[in-house]
């Protein structure tokens, strides 16, 4: 059985890419198993989608804990705890990164045995890399070698029917491209085997204990905690300020803001940019249209001796 | 008949779709929203002739379930956890009226704490509403027990809301290869709503579900209505054997994977149970004699088929995706209650408690549920219930405990503060060990 997880952004078609990847191995003959998992969906924060396939009838359900191929769209999630994508890394398991780092550079950085391969990153623009689900999705299907360059190509004709020609014309375009540069990997992703119950890890099964309810009970004492989760991390398109143009009816943008992100100081409305998450409706109801829409990493990667625009942390 | 890749939501609407179902009462909630999505959007196309109404809540919508159906025409509907929960009151009054129609529930685990994902709390809350209980485990399964579903819902000899129920994430949103019988057949198989006396019509009034007092004749209509359930077994079956004809595809009332000549036996519900079949394969390849049974059907009870198939077992397990607080896993107790007084009933019945709110059931956990039953068997002694989990999980939770404690340290509540938490080891020298 093949064990395939997908790891990116909401938003950012790992979904997608999961189904175009299960509907090709499907019309290679496969049993396939499909799924994204996520908690409360929400564009900009980590999820993952996995795929099986096997030639027998998958008996296996939930997540993959080890998966013989990792794909990871967006490699700002590697070093995140919770998006989990190392886990149940083993020597045999390929990793593919969308990256423009070198595959030495994640060598060094990850300290792990198995193969890691990199897909070089076309776009700097998070906004922009919505054809990435159908990179990620050809690049997988040629390191796992199972899968014809005609059942990719009909798997996102089907998968993304509902979005008209244009949009499977790039998104064929993308996948196509990164099938043919994975050539040199053709099928190096391995089938992995079941776990046997002749030779297996016991789970270290403790007896819970009782707990007084007042350590019991899910309950969180801090006020304020949302203040240090830093949202502004999902954002991937950042309204901006024209502060020129700006005619000072703060409090209209400053009540659309469904984060709470923009507040007042001496009549001018500045954005929190540690907790904007990007959602750009305060773009839409800015009267005078003051707010301007960057991309995220444009806003970062800029050279260093362009002047800072406003709002922007230096 | 085609077969193409389709999540257990998408089966679910395939099923009302293909039972030509004339009304959908519908109130969107995580993870079902998907079900009632996909029917909008094919009613929206002219592709399905029905008319689906979004109502304010799940007690509504319950509410126009039955008494549309008190109309004599076809109706789905589907919700999940909480959403069951708060038209609970209203599906234990549109049993009574003795309305059929087939419901689609997605498990959830319910709150408190809230969470997204499965567990069966919320489907076994209804246990006792007087609707049947079809269980599935694959999204094949969710699409033809529907079908099923209205077959048996309308029989005559039963006239009972039916829920089908599968999990959250594992099925609702996980795509597998499924057939998908074509109308015409789906059409012959289920047939027209025969609603006989079922016609409460416009100037035609009825008073259903009237008022009764002194209990004699409260007692006579609910005891009526849990006959008609008992019913369910004989009509399932032979509703099943008309489907197999027809589909080639067989279902029991309860599916029994290598059980028969086992020694030990899984029993568990819900769509884990394929992962206990993968361990099953894995198991009987290292040599043990080991087998599954999952009832298909919990409502009604399968009892005398578990007697049968667990006749003479050494042990057998229940995993129960469930708890009962203050008394533990329901399906346990349940089957506990079946095999109680049967003269070759197996010695030891053991109780697990895992995948509550999703968590993962390992291949390695259900390799050490078989090696508890073969130590009850050879020791004579049946292990007390566990909750499986582990000294890595505790951990976590501890981790996140110390961050509370300091936060309330910090708001001056130093009665309960680290020293107390320090004291509670993951070892031997627990509180719940000195209270046992």
């Amino acid at each position: 059985m093949y064990r395939i997880r997908f790891h990116g952004r909401g938003g950012q078609g790992m979904k997608t890419a999961s189904r175009i990847l299960g509907t090709a191995f499907f019309k290679q003959g496969f049993e396939i198993q499909d799924a994204p998992r996520y908690g409360a969906e929400r564009r900009g924060a980590p999820i993952f989608a996995y795929v099986r396939a096997s030639h027998n009838l998958i008996k296996e359900r939930g997540n993959i804990t080890h998966p013989d191929l990792v794909v990871v769209a967006d490699d700002t999630l590697v070093p995140v705890p919770g998006a989990g994508v190392l886990t149940g890394l083993e020597y045999d398991t390929v990793l593919l990164i969308n990256s423009d780092e070198t595959t030495s550079t994640w060598k060094q950085r990850l300290n792990i045995s198995g193969d890691i391969i990199t897909l070089p990153v076309e776009t700097e623009d998070r906004a922009e890399l919505r054809f990435i689900g159908a990179t990620c999705s050809g690049a997988a299907a040629r390191l796992i070698g199972d899968i014809s360059r005609e059942s990719l190509e009909q798997a996102i004709k089907e998968e993304l029917a509902e979005l008209g020609d244009d949009v499977i014309e790039k998104n064929l375009t993308k996948a196509l491209t990164a099938y043919d540069l994975m050539a040199g990997y053709d099928g190096c992703v391995s089938h992995s085997k079941t776990i046997s119950a002749n030779n297996y890890k016991s789970p270290d099964w403790i007896k819970l204990p009782f707990d007084d309810a007042r350590i019991s009970a899910p309950d969180i004492y801090a006020t304020a905690n949302s203040v240090k989760v830093n949202t502004g991390e999902w954002r991937t398109l950042r309204p901006v300020i024209d502060y020129k143009k700006c005619n000072k009816c703060w409090w209209i943008c400053s009540t659309f803001c469904p984060d709470g992100a923009i507040t007042v100081h001496d009549n001018l409305p500045e954005i929190d940019y540690e907790h904007c998450k990007g959602c750009l409706v305060c773009v839409a109801q800015c009267p005078p249209h003051a707010i301007e829409t960057l991309a995220e990493e444009s806003t970062i990667k800029r050279p260093t001796n362009q002047p800072t625009r406003q709002g922007e942390q230096t | 008949m085609k077969r193409m890749l389709l999540t257990g939501n998408g089966a679910a609407a395939w099923g009302a779709r293909l039972a030509a179902c004339d009304y959908i009462p519908a109130f969107p909630i995580t993870p079902q929203t998907e079900i009632i999505e996909d029917i909008a959007n094919w009613i929206d196309d002219d592709e399905m002739d029905a008319r689906i109404v979004t109502l304010e809540s799940e007690h509504s919508m319950i509410t126009a379930a039955g008494t549309a159906a008190a109309t004599g025409v076809r109706v789905f509907s589907a919700t999940s956890s909480q959403g069951l929960l708060y038209g609970m009151e209203m599906l234990y009054t549109v049993s009574g009226w003795r309305a059929p129609f087939v419901l689609v529930n997605v498990s959830r685990g319910l709150a408190t704490p809230i969470t997204l994902e499965a567990d069966h709390n919320d489907i076994l809350a209804a246990r006792d509403s007087g609707f049947l209980q079809i269980h599935c485990s694959t999204c094949q399964e969710v699409l033809d027990n529907t079908l099923i579903a209205f077959r048996l819902a309308e029989d005559e000899r039963i006239r009972l809301p039916v829920i089908v129920n599968l999990d959250g994430f594992y099925l609702s949103f996980t795509r597998e290869p499924v057939e998908v019988p074509n109308f015409d057949a789906a059409k012959k198989f289920v047939g027209d709503f025969n609603a006989e006396n079922i016609r409460f019509r416009a100037s035609s009034p009825i008073s259903q579900a009237v008022a009764v007092l002194g209990g004699s004749a409260y007692s006579y209509f609910r005891y009526e209505t849990h006959l008609a359930a008992l019913n369910g077994i004989t009509v399932y079956d032979e509703i099943a054997a008309e489907f197999s004809a027809q589909f080639g595809r067989q279902y029991d009332v309860i599916e029994n994977y290598y059980a028969e000549d086992a020694e030990f036996v899984f029993v568990m519900m819900g769509s884990f149970s394929t992962k206990a079949k993968q361990a099953v394969d894995e198991l009987r390849n290292a040599g043990w004699s080991i087998g599954l049974l999952r009832p298909r059907l919990l409502r009604p009870f399968p009892e005398k088929y578990f007697q049968k198939y667990l006749a003479e077992k050494k042990a057998v397990a229940v995993i129960d995706q469930n708890i009962s607080m203050g008394m533990g896993g329901v399906l346990h107790s349940e089957l506990a209650g079946a095999l109680y007084g049967q003269t070759n009933a197996p010695k030891h019945l053991l109780s697990f408690i895992g995948g509550l709110g999703g968590r993962d059931i390992s291949a390695e956990e259900f390799f050490e549920i078989a090696i508890a039953m073969r130590d009850a068997k050879k020791t004579g002694q049946t292990p007390p219930p566990r909750l499986m989990y582990t000294k890595t999980e505790l951990s976590e939770i501890r981790k996140l405990q110390a961050i509370a404690s300091v936060e309330r340290d910090e708001l001056g509540d130093k009665e309960l503060g680290d020293k107390e938490l320090g004291d509670k080891t993951l070892g031997e020298k627990t509180l719940g060990e000195k209270n046992d």
